[in-house]
């Protein structure tokens, strides 16, 4: 019965046209999660990249890390709407640090997986520190890195509606009006938007991963127990790759 | 998949409800029936006060009470009285009649009361109302009130756009629109007179906003009341709303001392103090109830 | 600074610091008692994946989608869903353990898989039953994965709580909602500043207890 007054609200056709229509609030909310991730990205990913490869910091990096996840997100962006007089850079700011711990977590654990003796192969050849990093850890950990990205952006896709809050018009005015009024159809409708969106970008990271990840590495790239065993040999049969081609694709 | 999750829903609640029994959490609505009287309130400084303001009276009489603050909008409080989550919240003649009488078109004070407590729900019911009033009142910046906006009339057709929060529309939109002509560009969703709204205004991202008569954002910015010839907006006496099996008769006559004390001039300081000089509000509600003799 | 002062004077106020507690033990208990719910409902849910493919594959797909859910929303659609009152702190508290609960049963499968196949041959030998097989040898290896997991969520879960205050249940998060409409940064501040030092030591907490569980892990460190 929700579902279905949240599905009359879906197809309301007065929710389609207009400055308060759901394209327009998808929109708003793709751009300010995309942002934030981005933002994210830029802080979270040479930082990782950086501590995996030299090994230093590590422990302030964790320990940083977490408490960042502590943040709430809320405070966080009611907090940054009295300093700074407006929603935007709050909420902007408060989805970075949440999306920074992911990503950072999936740069870091990446560089800090690679196998030392592949490492330790490439010193032998002759390469040098920046080398090793571009062309042997970094091609290693890209499935670990995207992973990241994608943990994160589930986690700003979902949180961003908390940006109602302070006014800015993303897909949590629904939510948040709904609420209010408890007018289930628009909360729910509002929510399945967010779910949906969130999917289809989990999706979109997916296949970008697919393309970016060396094919060599696939193999590696599953997950642990039983389903490693199966993907492992479809991999082989799909990927006939030697590993050593597919690093130096990348 | 449902299933699953349902089991999972179903099975959590039960471990949770089984150690939830012995843990006591403030406010929770499972002790409502057990004697303690909830008060709830709206998610706005002055109606937070109010409740401090009731609880206090209610101690008074020797009950045991708690306070469960910033609720949201009405229908939420109100279906939280219903489901017993809440005792007694204040509430606005005017505002609670519309929202029982969808149809109603009463805006004096005295015909609002009497309607109100013809259409109250049966298990709820509306004490004394009190004198202090506090209207929705629409307000510009004095620049546009200086450029011949006075009255709501002055809004014209699809000149301005208007903040409000977001039940405004599905409430006032049509009214506006019969009573005075008046459309506008865009009904931009703030909040209940908060932050928000207040900022969308001084700004400039609308011209219009949605405020309260008691608000000390008003007097703060130089903001200037519309005036409402036709009389769009009900009288707004502040009144408990409460479910009849909750309070005593002794914790009634006590509202009703409240009731008769408040006046919008003293609320409205109240509310100055909170929201303006910071102080807490049950401190300001504590003041105000050592000048009611209970 | 004036938000030094203001914290001092906010802080003055005895009413505000018996407030300020009560909030406090609100926020505990309601981010952690999904958390202990949760461990207990992911070890079962994870050993289900453990012994059956099927539901493995349902069930890691299915924690995938919840949490793609605002936790706002799952907050208030629950009295819908199964009757509780609209105010009621359990709203809050199934959301998180729904979180909480998807966020573990990964690792813990992976973590029973990852028993190497010699020691529960050992155990079997051994003449364990395959119920204090898992008890005795399989959950306990699998505790510092499951730890790992528990630590995440508690973090999580203290954060997540806070957005309850949009329902009226927050903890903490109330001071939130609190100062911005009052346009007072001394609540948020300390909101923010309790939340942070409650994780901090529901952590240390669970590192202390994870120790606890895993003598082995200390075997051989100088």
């Amino acid at each position: 019965m929700i579902f279905a007054d949240a599905f009359a609200w879906l197809l309301d056709p007065v929710n389609w046209s207009g400055g308060k229509s759901i394209p327009v609030r998808v929109g708003i909310h793709l751009l300010y999660c995309l942002g934030a991730v981005l933002g994210a990205s830029l802080i979270a990913v040479p930082l990782g990249l950086y501590v995996g490869h030299t090994g230093r910091g590590g422990v302030v990096l964790v320990g940083g890390s977490n408490a960042l996840r502590a943040l709430p997100t809320l405070g966080l962006v009611t907090f940054l709407y009295l300093i700074a007089g407006g929603g935007t850079v709050g909420v902007l700011i408060g989805l970075i640090v949440l999306a920074v711990p992911p990503i950072l977590a999936g740069a870091y654990a990446g560089i800090q997986d690679v196998d030392r003796g592949v490492v330790d192969a490439a010193r032998g050849m002759g390469m040098t520190g920046s080398q090793r990093l571009w062309r042997v850890e970094v091609p290693n950990a890209l499935p670990l890195l995207v992973g990241g990205l994608r943990n994160a952006t589930l986690q700003v896709v979902a949180t961003a509606s908390v940006a109602a809050y302070v006014g800015i018009e993303t897909l949590g005015r629904p939510l948040l009006d709904g609420l209010r009024v408890l007018d289930y159809g628009q909360f729910v409708g509002g929510a399945i938007l967010i779910a949906v969106l969130a999917v289809v970008l989990d999706v979109v990271l997916a296949g970008v991963g697919r393309l970016v990840v060396p094919a060599g590495l696939r193999l590696s790239a599953a997950p642990a127990g039983r389903t490693r065993s199966r993907r492992t040999q479809r991999g082989r049969r799909e990927e006939p790759v030697p590993v050593e081609s597919g690093g130096s694709t990348a | 998949m449902k299933r699953t999750l349902a089991v999972i829903v179903a099975s959590a609640a039960l471990v949770v409800s089984a150690c939830g029994s012995k843990e006591d959490l403030g406010g929770s609505g499972q002790q409502a029936a057990s004697g303690e009287v909830v008060v709830g309130s709206a998610d706005f400084t002055e109606n937070k006060i109010l409740a401090e303001i009731y609880a206090g009276a209610l101690k008074a009489t020797g009950a045991t009470v708690s306070v469960r603050s910033g609720i949201g909008a009405r229908e939420l409080v109100v279906k939280a009285l219903q489901d017993k989550s809440l005792g007694v919240v204040p509430e606005y003649t005017g505002n609670l009649l519309n929202y029982f009488d969808k149809t109603n078109t009463t805006t004096e004070a005295e015909e609002v009361y009497t309607a109100l407590k013809s259409k109250t729900p049966a298990g709820l019911e509306v004490l004394e109302k009190s004198d202090a009033e506090d209207k929705d009142v629409l307000v510009v910046t004095k620049a546009t009130a200086d450029g011949g906006v006075k009255s709501i009339a002055d809004l014209g057709s699809g000149k301005y756009a208007l903040g409000a929060a977001g039940e405004w529309a599905q409430r006032w939109e049509t009214k506006v629109k019969d009573l005075y002509g008046v459309t506008f560009t865009e009904i931009k969703t703030t909040d209940a007179g908060g932050p928000i709204t207040v900022d969308a205004l001084k700004n400039g991202t609308v011209q219009v906003i949605n405020l309260y008569t008691t608000s000390a954002d008003i007097k703060a910015n130089g903001f200037v009341e519309l005036e409402d010839p036709k009389t769009m907006y009900p009288a707004q006496n502040i009144v408990p709303l409460l479910r009849s099996d909750a309070v005593d008769a002794k914790g009634k006559e006590a509202l009703d001392k409240v009731s008769a004390a408040l006046t919008t001039e003293n609320l409205a300081d109240l509310v100055k103090r909170v929201d303006v000089d910071k102080e807490t509000v049950a401190n300001v509600a504590a003041d105000f109830l050592k000048t009611v003799t209970l | 600074m004036t938000a030094v002062g203001d914290i001092a004077k906010y802080l003055g106020d005895a009413g505000t610091r018996a407030a300020l507690l009560d909030m406090l033990l609100d926020h505990v208990y309601l981010s952690l008692v999904p958390l202990v719910v949760s461990v207990v409902l992911a070890v079962l849910l994870g050993l289900l994946c453990h012994r059956f493919r099927q539901v493995n594959a349902t069930l890691i797909g299915m924690s995938n989608i919840v949490y793609t859910i605002p936790s706002l929303a799952l907050f208030a659609i629950i009295p819908a869903l199964i009757g509780t009152q609209v105010l009621d702190p359990l709203n809050v508290i199934i959301a998180l353990t729904v979180y909480t609960t998807a966020l573990l049963v990964r690792p813990v499968a992976e973590a029973l898989a990852a028993v190497p196949a010699h020691v529960t041959a050992a155990a079997t030998a051994m003449g364990f039953r395959p119920l204090r097989r898992f008890l005795t040898v399989e959950l306990p290896l699998s505790v510092p994965v499951l730890a790992a997991g528990v630590r995440v969520g508690s973090v999580s879960n203290i954060s997540l709580v806070s957005v309850g205050a949009l329902i009226g249940t927050g903890g903490l998060g109330t001071l939130f909602t609190d100062g911005f409409r009052q346009r007072y940064l001394a609540p948020i501040i300390i909101g923010i500043v309790l939340t942070l030092v409650l994780a901090l030591v529901v952590d240390l907490l669970l590192v202390l207890l994870r120790n606890r569980l895993t003598p082995w892990a200390r075997v051989g460190k100088p």
